[in-house]
């Protein structure tokens, strides 16, 4: 990047030989950070490398054990979130914080709505909204409900909200982990759009290319140490990658040649409508076969996560036809789809994926706590239950070690996506539906994710794959089939696919 | 500063600690409100131990806590399965009414059949009551929160009116059901009440109480059953997408708490109240069992000590006017324990952000 709108002689934000402890366990080892006005920099580093616990000391969630931070040359003192927001800094998490039954403009104010004597100002609140969506090109459906839109309209919701409270620094952790790549170039474009404006964005990421394609400056966290700070134009991908973990990094994956078997998975004619009675899969037909992954490539809102939920029971279709082995699956329960071959990888890990509160062994049961050996005449088997636990965590290598009893909220969430493989690899189905299943997981662990999914299709099986990351629908599949309107318009071999291309498909083109 | 922090961790991380710790602050609090009136807190809290003085007496708080246990189990249970059972009120009142009904018209038989036959009646009409509510919301999404209320009223005045019918109504001028057959009663032989000094209505319904408690503990930790409506409790969409089917397990959930609020009425009746009168206002049964629910700190056993608790304050409250002392005071103290346990999300809140912080040690 050119750092045209870098302004070397104002720093924004200093953190200064900052230490983090939590009891004996030093999170944040004397990290330096120093953002300049108009700047973009990026921290890299792995899932549990202190990057998160780092921004949360600059957005006052975390007070630090020793070292001082300095916002505009003066020094403060970060009790609360409040004082970094007053200090004009945003922060847009992670996991969204976003209240679920609120539509979008409530969400989006939330905190500093406008008001009318005593009485809320909608009237104006959805002006201002629409205003500031139009603004940074980021365009919403203000009076949508948050939990009736996907993954990627909330993020748009959390970066909007981040922006409606003017703040002058923000910080974006993991902002692209739910985009699509034109959302993505969308974004980066807003960026520049932002610093241009004389702001300042740190961007949280192990997402190298992104790093690449915006950033100014990197800062390399490793195992909580500070590694070094580069100018990004002088390192190639390969070195940040190997700052990052210590040792070099392939990205390739490896995959035998073989050819697919019989039809699994074959859904013919599939309709459905979205929450607002929109039809949204128009027609639809679909094929997976033994031993091959179908890679669904596609940009949000084109009816791919609706067409998963029909066929995973989670949603009624009006139409058309979903065969499982010869079973037909279509409107039936999810449990039905289970026992008829139908495993999957669920888009959003926290809702569908785990029971949060659960136990980790618990966790790893849920549809099977009434089988045998982890129930004997409706009596939970405890034991056999925790060796179950115990395997599953040496061999799907989830850490920590050891937590067989640990509620499954407190794992990262790269452990927590460990979690749910080794339920659904071990369930040992025919038919394997993973959505964005490397979302928000680091370099190491989309490694392992994938070796799991390229291994259940080594096995036989037939993996269906639907994510918004295209290089590895473009690194996993056999097929790669394209949705646009709801309807699958292009289909092609794996191996000629590329990112132009298929970028043309998702949108409608060629 | 690092002793502070150890205090707050341990009330915040141990439960049984934190709810003793609300107790004490309860009695501090009723403490305050005497002095400010002027009366003699070493006479009232003198009186309220009093009537843990002897056997007549604690069998006297046993008999009264046996209600409160079993709502206190009901509300509980829903608490663990995700539902709020806000109408354990109504499942009792009907849950007695429906005993009553049993145990006048049936009367002749012996006991051994007209006592099972009492509590069945209970909690089938109990469950009846929740499983109402519970279709009302799985079928039409009605909150219910809501219709529970309703139905607390519609089980009042559905248990007037049963009252009212001739068969049931009582002969004399009581504006009340007539009395229930000996043969439908839990009293203990008056020969061992007077051999033990006890009350004049013990019962064995404290038995009935164990029971249920150890048995609600069972459900939910060590069966399948409960596993589901736990998971079903905790998160509904997860336990959907692993094949658990949610609207069953919500009317189970509703179904068993509404058979112990209706179990816990027939208690009542059966062991204290011989006859039901014709309600002038809600009596708080089914209320009072959310109070014991979150005392006990929504486990099964923590409920059983926490209905015993409860049998005490109220016990010991109705003797609290020989000191000149007003009953409410009980009031003020199960007021104060609530609510120190209810803002006792902000003990967890100290601890969340403690252990969360330790947490990541782990990623």
């Amino acid at each position: 990047m050119s750092k045209q709108y870098v302004d070397m002689n104002t720093p924004v934000i200093e953190m200064r030989n900052i230490t983090k402890k939590f009891g004996d366990f030093v999170a944040n080892d004397g990290i330096n950070l120093t953002v300049h006005k108009g700047e973009i920099h990026a921290i890299l580093g792995e899932n549990g490398a202190g990057k998160s616990t780092l921004m949360n000391q600059l957005y006052g969630l975390f007070k630090p054990t020793s070292g001082d931070i300095l916002v505009n040359g003066k020094k403060i003192e970060m009790n609360n979130p409040r004082d970094a927001i007053d200090a004009g800094i945003g922060m847009v998490h992670q996991h969204f914080m976003l209240v679920q039954p609120f539509t979008v403009t409530e969400n989006i104010v939330l905190g500093t709505e406008p008001t009318k004597g005593i009485a809320l100002d909608m009237v104006t609140a959805r002006k201002n909204v629409v205003e500031i969506s139009e603004r940074y090109g980021l365009s919403i459906d203000p009076d949508a409900k948050i939990e009736d839109i996907s993954v990627g309209m909330q993020q748009r919701v959390e970066i909007l909200k981040a922006l409606y409270r003017g703040a002058d620094i923000l910080i974006l952790d993991e902002p692209t982990s739910s985009l699509t790549p034109q959302e993505i170039v969308e974004l980066i474009g807003i960026m520049r759009n932002l610093v241009k404006d004389g702001k300042s964005i740190i961007i949280i990421t192990h997402k190298l290319k992104e790093i690449k394609a915006s950033a100014d400056f990197c800062t390399i966290i490793r195992l909580g140490k500070y590694i070094d700070t580069v100018d990004v134009d002088t390192v190639t991908e390969n070195d940040l990658a190997s700052m990052m973990v210590g040792r070099n990094v392939t990205f390739k994956v490896d995959k035998p040649e073989q050819t697919p078997g019989d039809v699994v998975l074959d859904v013919k004619g599939l309709r459905c409508v979205d929450y607002r009675d929109v039809e949204v899969v128009r027609g639809l037909d679909l094929q997976v076969r033994r031993g091959e992954i179908v890679g669904i490539a596609g940009i949000d809102g084109n009816g791919q996560m609706e067409m998963v939920e029909v066929i995973t029971g989670l949603r009624k279709g009006t139409a058309g036809q979903i065969l499982v082995n010869g079973t037909d699956v279509f409107n039936k329960s999810p449990r039905f789809g289970f026992d008829h071959g139908v495993s999957s990888i669920p888009a959003d890990r926290q809702k569908h994926g785990l029971v949060l509160d659960f136990s980790i062994e618990d966790n790893l049961i849920l549809q099977n706590y009434e089988e045998d050996p982890f129930a004997k005449s409706s009596i939970l088997q405890r034991e056999p239950i925790f060796s179950h636990a115990t395997e599953s965590i040496e061999h799907f290598d989830i850490r920590p070690g050891g937590s067989e009893k640990r509620p499954a909220g407190t794992l990262s969430g790269g452990n927590q996506q460990k979690v749910i493989i080794a339920r659904e690899v071990q369930n040992d189905k025919d038919l394997l539906i993973a959505v964005n299943p490397t979302r928000g997981l680091d370099v190491g662990a989309i490694e392992y994710v994938h070796r799991y999914i390229v291994d259940q299709r080594n096995k036989g099986k037939a993996v269906l794959l639907v994510s918004f990351e295209l290089d590895e629908i473009m690194s996993l599949s056999d097929t790669i089939k394209v949705i646009f309107d709801g309807q699958i318009v292009h289909s092609i071999p794996g191996k000629e696919a590329n990112e132009n291309d298929l970028g043309l498909m998702m949108a409608g083109g060629k | 500063m690092e002793k502070k922090k150890n205090l707050t961790t341990i009330i915040s991380e141990n439960r049984f600690i934190h709810t003793i710790f609300c107790v004490i602050l309860g009695f501090l609090v009723g403490a305050i409100f005497l002095v400010v009136m002027g009366l003699d807190v070493g006479a009232a809290y003198g009186r309220l131990l009093k009537s843990l003085s002897n056997i007549k007496n604690i069998s006297y708080v046993i008999v009264y806590s046996i209600p409160y246990i079993v709502t206190g189990l009901s509300v509980a249970f829903s608490f663990k399965t995700g539902v709020f059972n806000i109408g354990a009120e109504g499942q009792f009142v009907v849950g007695s009414m429906a005993a009553a009904v049993v145990g006048i018209l049936f009367g002749h038989l012996p006991k051994i059949v007209l006592i099972p036959l009492c509590f069945m009646a209970a909690m089938c009409a109990g469950a009846l009551w929740g499983i109402i509510v519970g279709v009302l919301k799985t079928k039409w999404g009605i909150n219910e929160v809501l219709s529970m209320i309703m139905f607390n009223w519609i089980a009042f005045y559905l248990s007037n009116f049963i009252a009212g019918i001739p068969a049931i109504h009582s002969d004399g001028s009581a504006e009340a059901t007539k009395n229930i057959a000996d043969n439908a009663r839990t009293l203990l032989s008056e020969d061992l009440i007077k051999e033990w000094g006890l009350c004049n209505t013990a019962n064995w319904g404290i038995i009935v109480a164990i029971i249920a408690t150890v048995l609600i503990w069972f459900i939910i930790d060590k069966t399948t059953l409960g596993y589901r409506l736990k998971a079903v409790g905790a998160n509904k969409f997860a336990a959907e997408y692993g094949g658990i089917n949610v609207n069953g397990s919500i009317l189970t959930a509703l179904a068993i708490s509404g058979a112990l609020a209706g179990l816990a009425g027939s208690l009542q009746l059966m062991g204290m109240g011989n006859r039901i009168s014709v309600f002038s206002s809600q009596e708080g049964f089914g209320f009072a069992g959310i109070v014991v629910a979150l005392m006990g700190c929504s486990n099964p056993f923590g409920v059983l000590a926490a209905g015993v608790f409860y049998g005490w304050l109220t016990y010991g409250g109705s003797k609290l006017n020989l000191e000149q002392v007003p009953t409410q005071l009980i009031n003020v103290i199960v007021g104060t324990v609530v609510f120190f346990i209810a803002i006792s999300v902000i003990f967890k809140y100290l601890g969340n952000i403690k252990k969360s912080s330790k947490g990541k040690k782990g990623e």
